[in-house]
């Protein structure tokens, strides 16, 4: 009898190991979020803009993104743009490159969408009451956008964290090649793969579920 | 650019190109059925079923594709569940798919008045007849949008089939890649193989949803 293969887990620092694997990705997940944030603004100003060329420009950017497998993004700065432009760009580089050109599309796109969907009347009524441009924008406008804004932003931050997992393909070590190292070294235990596997998918739940919840809650409280 | 490399591995791309629709095409069918009876068992608030609904699309949305097939193909097998590669991928694909239907229905269902299903209940119809004539066909034009997104995401998605050992755009890419070292021919064909697929999609996307806001169902004002 050699046991359940999910003793394997909690054998030496094995959980750790796979931890330490997750946090890879969930760190490459929170610089991901915190830059798109901040070049997604940027974005939705590109979009808003009524310059036609920086409509154009944004117009494409989110056109690549939509269709592009993000997948495919990552081959060709992983392994194109050594070819294309003499850059050695290592996997989490890559990586960091690839999903805040797409995080920032997407959460500049939310943006604009927050902002366009006020009507039109707040602005009007706020400047019938005689607020400055200054004020509707800080009293009227941004209140109104983060309330919309906030719910959909949280849920892209979990398309992020899911999508980070693609780094597996562009040989960073993350949770799922621990989690295989793990098994390579108990190949005795048949059915260590399926625990890893297995405690894997949970933890990605458990990272995930409660931000998912959260964005949920939120929506309808402010719906 | 060498073009005859690119004309030499046509062939090669549309081989991946069929593995990738065919897969996701049938993936797509298989979620859009899965998706519905999740709504319906919600929306009838059918007991058990509901519940192991509303579990089974929190599970679904909120972990990766790629750690989702590892636990198909590689975890599974060890405690005597065994899918061939091509299985796999279709129950990967319908159980993430699924999910995101489902969620796409609701939305559609949600979105039809209350006064509808009673208006239909009074003129006699079963609760079938009215689902089948009266909510459905409405839920079903606001939820087009949706549906077409997740038919694009889905595909996207099938991406990550090469880690199934499946010849699809992404392994025939990288097969040639690591045989023959032109990176930059291998990638802009891998792009235009995408592109082939998901634009006629996304056109198709929009002129049904076009044709649909014609329509103008029930009480919607807006043309």
């Amino acid at each position: 009898m050699q046991g359940l293969g999910i003793n394997i887990l909690f054998k030496g620092i094995n959980f750790q190991r796979l931890l330490g694997g997750l946090w890879v990705t969930l760190r490459l997940a929170l610089i991901t979020i915190g830059l798109s944030c901040v070049f997604g603004f940027l974005f939705s100003l590109l979009t808003l803009s009524k310059n036609r060329w920086a409509k154009a420009v944004s117009r494409l950017w989110l056109e690549i993104v939509r269709f592009m497998p993000q997948l495919v993004l990552l081959y060709i700065v992983y392994f194109g743009f050594a070819r294309l432009f003499g850059w050695d760009v290592d996997g989490e580089t890559s990586a960091v490159i690839v999903f805040t050109f797409w995080g920032t599309a997407e959460m500049g796109d939310l943006i604009r969408g927050s902002l366009t969907s006020i009507p039109r009347h707040q602005t009007e009524s706020a400047a019938a009451l005689g607020l400055t441009q200054g004020q509707i924008y800080l009293h009227v406008l941004i209140p109104q956008t983060l309330r919309r804004l906030t719910p959909q932003a949280i849920n892209l931050c979990t398309r992020i964290i899911k999508t980070t997992a693609l780094v597996k393909m562009i040989n960073v070590t993350e949770v799922l090649k621990v989690g295989q190292q793990i098994i390579g070294q108990f190949y005795r235990q048949p059915d260590a793969a399926f625990w890893v596997y297995f405690v894997i998918f949970l933890l990605y739940f458990l990272v995930c579920w409660p931000i998912s919840a959260l964005s949920r809650m939120l929506e309808k409280r402010w719906a | 650019m060498d073009w005859s490399f690119i004309l030499a591995h046509i062939p090669d791309y549309l081989g991946g190109a069929w593995v990738t629709l065919g897969f996701g095409l049938c993936g797509v069918l298989c979620s859009l059925a899965l998706g519905l009876l999740c709504c319906l068992a919600r929306y009838f608030r059918v007991p058990v079923l509901r519940q192991a609904a509303a579990c089974y699309i929190e599970l679904a949305r909120n972990t990766p594709l790629l750690v989702q097939l590892f636990f198909l193909y590689a975890g599974l097998p060890r405690v005597g569940v065994l899918f061939s590669a091509e299985a796999c991928a279709v129950i990967g694909l319908t159980f993430l798919g699924g999910a995101y239907m489902a969620e796409a229905f609701r939305s559609g269902l949600e979105a039809v008045e209350p006064s509808q299903a009673e208006a239909g209940a009074c003129i006699g119809l079963t609760p079938a007849q009215n689902i089948r004539y009266v909510i459905f066909p409405q839920a079903l034009a606001t939820a087009v949008p949706a549906i077409f997104a997740n038919v694009i995401f889905l595909i996207k998605e099938t991406s990550v089939f090469s880690v199934l050992a499946l010849m699809d755009l992404m392994n025939v890419a990288d097969t040639l890649r690591t045989s023959g070292g032109r990176t930059v021919e291998v990638l802009f064909m891998l792009v235009a193989a995408y592109l082939l697929i998901l634009l006629p999609i996304s056109v198709l996307a929009t002129v049904v949803e076009r044709r649909l806001r014609y329509a103008g169902f029930g009480d919607q004002h807006s043309v």
